[in-house]
């Protein structure tokens, strides 16, 4: 198969594509690490795996900058890790542990970084939508030109708050880019049979957001997209919407008998146009980088992950004294 | 014919208004749609429009009149061809805008005395006090802490250019600006998740509700984004942020507009809750709530809102979670309560106390964190309780109650507890079936006598 080109074509230097590569394989390699720790029964409950969307957060990090703030849904562990999060403290929140990023109490679905400013890690679908907008709200407030990312799904797209959110940004000029990953599936139920319209971005036109669509599987069209989206809410005209062409190779959860689409369909996506391989090729061909280097930046990603699995295993239990406490806060936390 | 034109009910609360300006004089031909006074109510001031046409034949309320009670005639209509003396002999004829009787609500009886025993004082001895009504303490405890930090802000239905709909953030727009004071869209889900956001990204936002009945659209922020952060977050980062607007039943609004959510609040983890009855505490408990680092659902009550009350004239006033206040020392029986079930509750005690039946009675305050423990010790003193809520009466506050002084106080009590509740169905429009479905006084006294086998 030739290399991809990228319809995007970037003035992208092979330090940034390294960079790509690097943040992508890291969030890949830790997303197999934790199904098999799932498997091995040390994660429990729900456990949702990014693998084949990784362009998507690294794409749109490369976008933002110090100041920025990002919130997700509950398939958020590659987009706490494309914002510098520690992988230690995010495998050991899967494992319930107290090294965790919430010392355990809030697992896979919960899990929060003020210093990130990374505000979840949402179960409940669609409700992280007016909470990101509420984010940017804070920032328009206090007179700072700081952008919120707000991620959802295509399945949270049809959630009423959503269009609530939507003309309300939209009437108070927030600084929000509305970031639907389109992984085509809401759970087990393909697009086509969920959602009206197969055309998501245009949901903004009837509140005057202009959103376009992106391919989800080009990390520099999505970047591109991106920088377009940071700068028109940076100069204060309001929200913009990205609907992010994206598709997981993995079930909804780690209990998805995945019985909606072929196999054929996936490997199909996963041969033609996976996200690593496209910038792996973009390295390769461009001269950026051999083989060899490659090879390094993977066995560095496999150390860090093998080091964040054996720290989520060896970190104790909380303290049964933890149930009780972060119920109610005694002093003002440190939020903004 | 001619007719008495009455006071309106403009409001389903209203009780009485200012008679504003008459736009229409004695001899004036008016025809239905015609506006003929400007009336003044709690919440605002409104156009009286003519339902009929004919010649206003005398005016009988002269205009500037405060307190005209509701269904006072205020002028006569004169048919074509009638002089003003047929206004002598004229009918009453209905309120216009209202064409039955307005109900009052059993609450609405006159409030009573404040008590003369308060043994735990909420400001040092000596202040000096001024009335203030529920509405002006809570726009006051508001106004009060947007000058002292600039990240308060209000949002919700109507608060800013409307003033409010029920004239609780009056005033506020014009000192301190749209951009503090923002009108939102009818979209509670979506503007309380926009609060909780921003509580997050650094302000402390107060959400107004137009009444808690429309905040069951944004329950799922109110628990699972504003109460459940701190704990999910590993106390990383909390919802600093206050709920508020007017809960239970006002009057004759009727089922899906009816409804006492203390108890269901009260059940989370995470979530203050403040059901505040006088004045005082209304201006002290919300001024610490905007304070609070954490979410406060703040339960105020329509029928309350323009009851008059002293509040201490101090700088700065605050009364902390989980205080109950004792408005009335007792032997016999404890009463307990919170927000607007007090008015039953002192209204029993008084009444008892001519029968020779001495009442102490509690007020809450706050739901969570609720002070049991002055609960429990008037229960020793006592032997006897009665709680008494507009809520329902399964899993109501009450059973709350009634758990914690069977475990904690079983071998004190002399009888079972009471809990007077709302009945366990949806508000009734009918003006009669509404007074049953309510609590009331009557309902508090028979329960003492049942506790006190008096």
């Amino acid at each position: 198969m030739p290399p991809r080109k990228s319809a995007a074509k970037p003035d992208v230097s092979a330090d940034e594509l390294k960079q790509y590569y690097r943040d992508m394989l890291l969030i890949r390699r830790f997303e197999e690490k934790a199904g098999q720790l799932y498997g091995m029964g040390l994660i429990g409950g729900f456990c949702h795996l990014y693998i084949g969307q990784e362009a998507v957060v690294v794409g749109l990090e490369a976008a933002a900058r110090e100041g920025d703030r990002r919130i997700t849904t509950y398939r958020d562990h590659g987009h706490m890790l494309a914002c510098g999060m520690d992988p230690d403290g995010v495998m050991a929140e899967l494992t319930g542990r107290e090294g965790g990023y919430s010392r355990g109490k809030g697992g896979s679905m919960h899990m929060f970084s003020t210093e990130k400013r990374f505000y979840g890690g949402h179960g409940i679908v669609g409700a992280n939508v007016p909470l990101g907008a509420g984010l940017a709200f804070a920032d328009k407030y206090l007179g700072n030109d700081n952008v919120t990312f707000t991620y959802f799904g295509d399945g949270a797209a049809n959630q009423g708050q959503v269009y609530e959110t939507f003309n309300m940004a939209a009437l108070w000029a927030l600084p929000v880019i509305f970031v639907i990953e389109n992984n085509q599936y809401a759970m087990g139920t393909a697009q086509k049979r969920s959602t009206s319209t197969p055309d998501i971005y245009t949901r903004g036109e009837a509140f005057g957001i202009p959103g376009e669509a992106v391919d989800g599987m080009d990390v520099l069209a999505v970047r591109a997209a991106g920088e377009k989206a940071v700068a028109h809410c940076r100069a204060g005209k309001g929200p913009y919407i990205l609907e992010i062409k994206t598709y997981r190779y993995r079930g909804h959860s780690m209990s998805d008998p995945a019985k909606y689409r072929t196999r054929e369909e996936v490997q199909k996506m996963r041969e033609e146009k996976d996200a690593i391989e496209h910038v792996r090729d973009l390295l390769l061909s461009g001269g950026h980088a051999t083989e060899d280097d490659l090879k390094a930046i993977d066995k560095e990603i496999k150390d860090i992950v093998n080091k964040a699995a054996e720290f989520a295993k060896t970190s104790p239990e909380p303290a049964p004294e933890e149930l009780w406490t972060d119920i109610i806060a005694e002093v003002a936390p440190q939020n903004a | 014919m001619a007719t008495e034109i009455l006071m309106p009910a403009l409001s389903p609360t209203m009780e009485e208004g200012t008679l504003a300006k008459w736009l229409v004089k004695e001899g004036d031909t008016v025809k239905a749609g015609d506006i003929l006074a400007e009336i003044e109510t709690d919440k605002a001031t409104m156009e009286f429009e003519a339902v009929d046409e004919g010649t206003v034949g005398r005016i009988l309320v002269a205009e500037g009149t405060e307190g005209v009670k509701v269904n006072t005639p205020i002028a006569v209509l004169l048919e074509e061809g009638e002089d003003a003396s047929a206004a002598e002999a004229a009918p009453s004829a209905p309120a216009p805008e209202q064409q039955a009787t307005p109900a009052k609500a059993p609450a609405a009886a006159k409030a009573p005395e404040a008590p003369k025993t308060d043994t735990s004082p909420d400001w040092p001895e000596g202040t000096e006090t001024q009335k203030m009504t529920v509405r002006e303490a809570l726009n006051a405890a508001m106004a009060e802490e947007m000058r002292r930090d600039e990240t308060v802000f209000v949002m919700g239905e109507e608060v800013a250019e409307y003033q409010g709909a029920y004239k609780i953030t009056q005033n506020l727009l014009e000192e301190f600006g749209a951009k503090r004071v923002i009108d939102t869209p009818i979209t509670e889900q979506g503007f309380a998740g926009i609060g909780v956001g921003a509580s997050w990204g650094g302000l402390r936002p107060i959400v107004e509700f137009m009444t808690w009945n429309f905040a069951m659209q944004a329950i799922d922020q109110i628990i699972n984004s504003a109460a459940k952060t701190l704990y999910m977050s590993g106390g990383q980062m909390g919802s600093p942020i206050v709920f508020r607007g007017p809960n239970g039943a006002a009057a004759r609004v009727a089922a899906q507009h009816s409804q006492d959510y203390a108890a269901w609040y009260a059940h989370v983890p995470g979530l203050r809750v403040v059901q505040p009855y006088s004045a005082a505490c209304a201006k002290g408990l919300l001024k610490s709530a905007i304070r609070d680092p954490n979410p406060v659902v703040f339960l105020e009550n329509e029928i309350l809102y323009g009851r008059s009350f002293e509040v201490p004239k101090l700088d700065d006033f605050t009364i902390p979670f989980g205080k109950a206040k004792v408005w009335r020392e007792g032997t016999d029986v404890t009463i307990v309560s919170f927000g607007i079930g007090m008015t039953y509750a002192l209204e029993a005690a008084e009444k008892l106390a001519g029968d020779g039946i001495s009442a102490e009675v509690i007020d809450l305050r706050t739901l969570r964190p609720m002070d049991t423990d002055t609960v429990i010790r008037s229960v020793m003193k006592t032997n006897r309780c009665v709680t008494v809520e507009e809520g329902w009466p399964v899993a109501s506050i009450g059973n709350h109650i009634s758990a914690v002084l069977m475990q904690q106080a079983f071998d004190y009590l002399d009888a079972p507890v009471i809990n007077c509740t709302g009945k366990d169905v949806p508000m009734p429009y009918a003006a009669n079936l509404e007074k049953l479905a309510l609590t009331s006084t009557d309902e508090v006294i028979d329960a003492v006598r049942q506790v006190t086998y008096r």
